[in-house]
């Protein structure tokens, strides 16, 4: 139990998929201006990152791994070449499903999220938290609490950007760098405040 | 009034139009800093305050006095004790400081006199570096974005200059400085919408680019050659035996006859400044006692668990709030009211949160002995939308009010 919630604290806040590897940057930057949107989309990208990374765990234990077809007579095959496809695949169809499963039992999530959902498909963080969990070979019980840990620092991340940016709104910057310049610095700054973390052991 | 009739003067030559008119923010910043500025409200309801801006960052400055002369005398007091106790140190130091020390005082630590001498030396150039450097970005932002220069910039330099270790270079503090005040807070648009502490933020910049000069045990103390570990280090390596093992008592502690920087060694003079700053209202109580119960409650927790390996669990509360730079922090960082929580729920939460990121970072992360910088800034990031969640609960509340 100790480790997973080790695991949990490390993959929220020193490992921070937005501040500390600057992954998702283009809706990180995009969707945070607002606290509420941000907020919505943190949630998303929670649920998305829950269900995909242990999915892709999966198919990567009993398909692509070297030696992973051995329950179907063939220990001598190694798919991993084709992990970037059918991992982005497997997020795509998931977010896919998710879409009309919302759309047709919970209106009012589906609307909420609005275009939200399908902007994650494409979102690098989500395609991140697969491709770390196959590089630091965590099993399937490591790689959910990955995918929760890792969604949720991404949530929080832009939550804390979007209440920031907020309150820039009544800051005074300098004509060149208003609007991606000057939100590209914040960032800078958070990560600053995010070193506080850095070699935390736990 | 010679002086009031010569810059009255010379005004116009600043204002619009006038042959000076680029240098208007330097003229207003010296004559406000001088005299009562001229300008009287014209409109039919506005709030009278003897409280102004100025008043308000003049108080914060004046209050850092304790702390900063105290760390003058310490600084002195340390250098001085290595020197009676091991008299080749003193031999082996050599430069400009040592010749001018010599020059003025002696090298008694029993002397009042020789240990401000000493403490000025290394003091005072920091402290007018950052001034020159800092207020350079500051007349520059100040006079090609008309602005005025803010007297909030007294506080962001006697604040920086008293975070840094006595030794620290002095071009570092010039970098440091412009970070803090360039990139910390004037590409926001100067005092009031920067989004973190700008004294803070030059601190830490320095002191992620250079650790060597920022941190471990050989810079604490003015003595080229000597290492002396501060109490959180000692603590670090062996927790609370290994203080007391170290010689430091808690009334060391607590007056500040330890190693450290410049103004952050004297929990006593820095209870000082910050009862005046608590009393004046300038200082939020609210953040004060979130700070400090934050901080009791964790590092009671952490008493309670107990750990085999980490002796820095076992460390009490009086102890956290004495070393390092907690109460500086607490008292002079935390509550900037532009980067901490401005609602008043928030301000209790944001307190707490310092308390408890410091002793956590303190006790659980062996990368940084001290915590309350890093907690400040994070604390710093996370204002803002711990205000949203007070406001919009206030205002669901209110909707919910009157609907019955």
């Amino acid at each position: 139990m100790e480790h997973y919630i080790s695991l949990f604290v490390r993959s929220v806040f020193i490992e921070n998929m937005a501040l500390s590897f600057f992954l998702g940057m283009c809706t990180f930057i995009a969707i945070s201006k607002k606290v509420e949107t941000a907020i919505g989309l943190g949630i998303a990208v929670i649920v998305v990152q829950t269900i995909t990374v242990p999915a892709n765990n999966l198919i990567y234990t009993w398909l692509l791994r070297d030696g992973a077809l051995a329950w179907a007579g063939l220990p001598d095959v190694d798919l991993s070449f084709l992990g970037l496809l059918s991992y982005i695949g497997v997020i795509a169809a998931i977010v896919q499903i998710l879409e009309m499963l919302l759309d047709k039992y919970v209106p009012s999530l589906y609307n909420a999220l609005g275009v939200f959902l399908p902007l994650i498909t494409v979102n690098c963080a989500i395609m991140a938290g697969s491709l770390f969990m196959v590089e630091r070979d965590y099993n399937l019980a490591e790689s959910t609490v990955y995918g929760v840990g890792s969604g949720a620092s991404w949530a929080l991340a832009i939550a804390l950007l979007a209440g920031i940016r907020e309150k820039l709104k009544y800051s005074d910057v300098p004509e060149g760098l208003q609007g991606l310049g000057i939100t590209f610095i914040t960032i800078g700054l958070m990560s600053l405040g995010f070193m506080s973390f850095s070699g935390v052991q736990l | 009034m010679g002086l009031r009739s010569y810059l009255d003067s010379i005004e116009h030559h600043f204002e619009k139009g006038g042959k000076h008119e680029k240098w208007y923010a330097l003229y207003e910043a010296i004559d406000t800093a001088l005299y009562r500025p001229a300008i009287v409200t014209r409109t039919t309801a506005h709030v009278r305050d003897g409280l102004d801006l100025k008043r308000m960052m003049i108080t914060v400055w004046l209050c850092t006095f304790p702390a900063l002369f105290f760390g003058m005398w310490n600084i002195g007091y340390q250098a001085n004790t290595i020197y009676a106790a091991t008299p080749d140190l003193l031999a082996a130091q050599h430069g400009w400081r040592m010749a001018l020390i010599g020059a003025l005082a002696g090298f008694d630590p029993g002397s009042v006199w020789d240990n401000m001498v000493q403490g000025a030396v290394y003091f005072l150039p920091i402290y007018l570096v950052t001034f020159v450097v800092g207020g350079f970005w500051e007349v520059l932002f100040a006079s090609i974005r008309r602005h005025e220069v803010n007297e909030g910039f007294f506080v962001t330099s006697v604040l920086f200059a008293l975070i840094c270790p006595p030794t620290v270079p002095l071009w570092q503090v010039a970098l440091g400085i412009s970070f803090g005040v360039v990139i910390g807070k004037e590409v926001f648009g100067g005092t009031g919408k920067n989004f973190l502490n700008p004294a803070l933020t030059g601190r830490a910049f320095l002191y992620f680019a250079y650790p060597a000069q920022l941190s471990g045990d050989a810079v604490w103390t003015a003595v080229d050659g000597f290492t002396g570990a501060t109490p959180l280090s000692l603590g670090a390596a062996g927790g609370l035996d290994q203080i007391v093992a170290g010689g430091i008592t808690w009334m060391d502690a607590f007056l500040g006859l330890i190693h450290g920087s410049v103004g952050e060694t004297s929990a006593l003079a820095i209870f000082i400044g910050g009862a005046v700053l608590l009393i004046m209202k300038i200082a939020s109580w609210r953040i004060v006692s979130g700070v400090m119960l934050g901080m009791i409650a964790t590092s009671l927790l952490f008493n309670a668990i107990g750990s085999a390996t980490n002796p820095m669990f076992f460390m009490p509360w009086y102890w956290h709030m004495v070393v390092g730079g907690f109460a500086f922090g607490m008292m002079f960082m935390a509550t900037d009211p532009v980067s901490a929580s401005m609602t008043n729920t928030g301000k209790w939460i944001f307190g707490a949160f310092v308390g408890i990121m410091t002793v956590l970072i303190r006790v659980v992360n062996p990368a940084f002995p001290e915590g309350i910088m890093l907690a400040i800034l994070f604390a710093n990031l996370c204002a803002p939308l711990i205000d949203h969640f007070v406001v919009s609960a206030n205002i669901k509340r209110r909707l919910a009010r009157n609907v019955q």
